[in-house]
C-alpha cells in the first residue's frame, strides 16, 4: 500500500511540475499515467471524474486529482478512509510543485519572462500542449465511452449524436460547459 | 492571514469550470474590494503565472498572498484555493461511489461521457490559434499527438522534450540568424 501512496505522489507531484497549458492539459496528463500506465482507473471512470470536476467549484485540475487519488485508492481495493488520505496525497503533491517553484522564481521570471531563451522554450511548449490535448481526446474517443457499434448501434449513434451535439454547443456557440454536460446527462437518460 | 484564507476559500468556492474563469473573481475581490493589488500588477500575475506549470488558480494565490505576507501568506491563500474543491470532490466521491450501480446514474452518465470528451476536444482548435501554429511548427501538435496516442508515450515527457526541443532549437539557430541580420 506504501508504494501505492508513493507512486500517487511521485505522479501527481510530475502532473504538477509539468502541468503547463491549463486544467485540461493536466487533464491529459492524468489520464496519461493513472489510466495509461498505472491502470488505476479505467476510461470510463476517468470521464466520469473530468465531467464531475468540470462541474463542481473549483479549479478543474484539484478537483481531478482529489477525485483521482481517491478512486485509485478504493479501487485498489482500500476502504474510504485510506481514500480519503489518497486523495489528500495527490492534491497536496500536485500543489507542491507550484508552490516551491512560484517562491523561487517568481522574481526571476518577472525579470526574464521576455529573454529570447524563456520564449524559446514556450515556442516548442505551446505547440505540444495543443497536441496534448488531441491526444487527451483520441484517447477518450472509445468503447467504454461510445458504445460499440456491433454490440449496440443505437447507443453509438446516439453517443456520436452526443458528442457532435457538444462540440459544436461548445465551439460555436460558447454555451457553457455546466449547461452542456447538464443537457447531455438528461438526453442520456432518456435515450440511453 | 485568516482574511488571506477566507477570501481565497470564498474564490475557490464560487468558480466553477476552471481557472479563467477565476479572473474576474479574483479582480473583483482582490483589487477592487480589498485594494491588495493594483490592477496592472494583477494583469503581471496572470501573465506570469500563464507561464508557469501547475493549476493557474493556485498559482494566482500563491502570488498574492506571498506579495502579501510572505511564504506564510503564500500557504494561507493556496490552503483557502484548495479547500473548497476537496472538501466537495470528497464528500461526491464518497456519495458516488455508492450510486454508480443505479441505472439512472449510470444512463445519465452514459449520455454525458461523450459530452466530455467533446469539451476535451473543442479547446484543441483554439488552442491552435494561440500557440500560432503555421506550416512551419504544424508538425510539433500532430508528433505529440501520435506519440501519446498511438505509442504510448507519457504526456509528461511530451512537454519535457518540446521545452527541450524549444530551447535547444533557439540556442542553435536563431543565434545564427540573428547575428546575420
Amino acid at each position: 500500500m506504501i508504494i501505492l501512496f508513493l507512486r500517487l505522489f511521485w505522479t501527481f507531484f510530475l502532473i504538477g511540475l509539468f502541468g503547463f497549458g491549463g486544467g485540461y492539459a493536466m487533464i491529459s496528463m492524468i489520464q496519461g499515467e493513472v489510466v495509461s500506465h498505472y491502470h488505476w482507473l479505467t476510461t470510463g471512470e476517468f470521464t466520469d471524474i473530468v465531467a464531475i470536476s468540470q462541474s463542481t467549484p473549483g479549479p478543474i485540475g484539484i478537483n481531478s486529482a482529489t477525485y483521482v487519488g481517491y478512486s485509485s485508492v478504493v479501487n485498489a481495493g482500500y476502504s474510504h478512509a485510506w481514500g480519503v488520505l489518497g486523495s489528500f496525497i495527490a492534491s497536496f503533491a500536485v500543489v507542491l510543485p507550484s508552490f516551491v517553484l512560484m517562491l523561487l522564481i517568481s522574481k526571476f521570471l518577472m525579470k526574464y519572462r521576455h529573454h529570447p531563451s524563456v520564449e524559446h522554450v514556450f515556442q516548442g511548449l505551446r505547440p505540444a500542449v495543443v497536441g496534448l490535448l488531441a491526444a487527451a481526446a483520441l484517447l477518450l474517443i472509445n468503447r467504454e465511452n461510445f458504445g460499440s457499434l456491433h454490440d449496440c448501434p443505437w447507443q453509438f449513434w446516439i453517443s456520436v449524436g452526443i458528442f457532435c451535439f457538444a462540440f459544436v454547443s461548445q465551439r460555436v456557440y460558447h454555451i457553457n460547459p455546466i449547461r452542456i454536460i447538464i443537457m447531455c446527462g438528461v438526453a442520456g437518460f432518456l435515450l440511453l | 492571514m485568516f482574511e488571506l484564507f477566507r477570501t481565497f476559500f470564498h474564490i475557490g468556492l464560487f468558480t466553477i469550470g476552471g481557472g479563467y474563469a477565476m479572473i474576474p473573481l479574483i479582480e473583483d475581490k482582490v483589487v477592487s474590494e480589498k485594494q491588495w493589488i493594483s490592477k496592472e500588477e494583477l494583469m503581471d500575475l496572470i501573465a506570469v503565472a500563464q507561464s508557469c506549470p501547475g493549476i493557474f488558480a493556485v498559482n494566482i494565490s500563491i502570488f498574492i498572498g506571498y506579495k502579501l505576507r510572505k511564504t506564510k501568506g503564500a500557504f494561507f491563500s493556496a490552503l483557502g484555493t484548495v479547500m473548497p474543491s476537496f472538501l466537495i470532490i470528497l464528500l461526491i466521491a464518497l456519495v458516488f461511489q455508492q450510486f454508480r450501480e443505479n441505472w439512472v446514474v449510470e444512463r445519465i452518465f452514459r449520455g454525458i461521457r461523450p459530452a466530455v470528451v467533446a469539451l476535451i476536444a473543442a479547446p484543441v482548435f483554439r488552442m491552435a490559434k494561440s500557440a500560432k501554429l503555421s506550416k512551419y511548427n504544424f508538425w510539433i501538435p500532430v508528433v505529440a499527438a501520435i506519440a501519446i496516442w498511438l505509442l504510448g508515450v507519457s504526456p509528461i515527457y511530451v512537454i519535457l522534450l518540446a521545452g527541450i526541443g524549444g530551447y535547444a532549437y533557439g540556442q542553435f539557430f536563431k543565434e545564427e540568424e540573428e547575428t546575420e541580420i
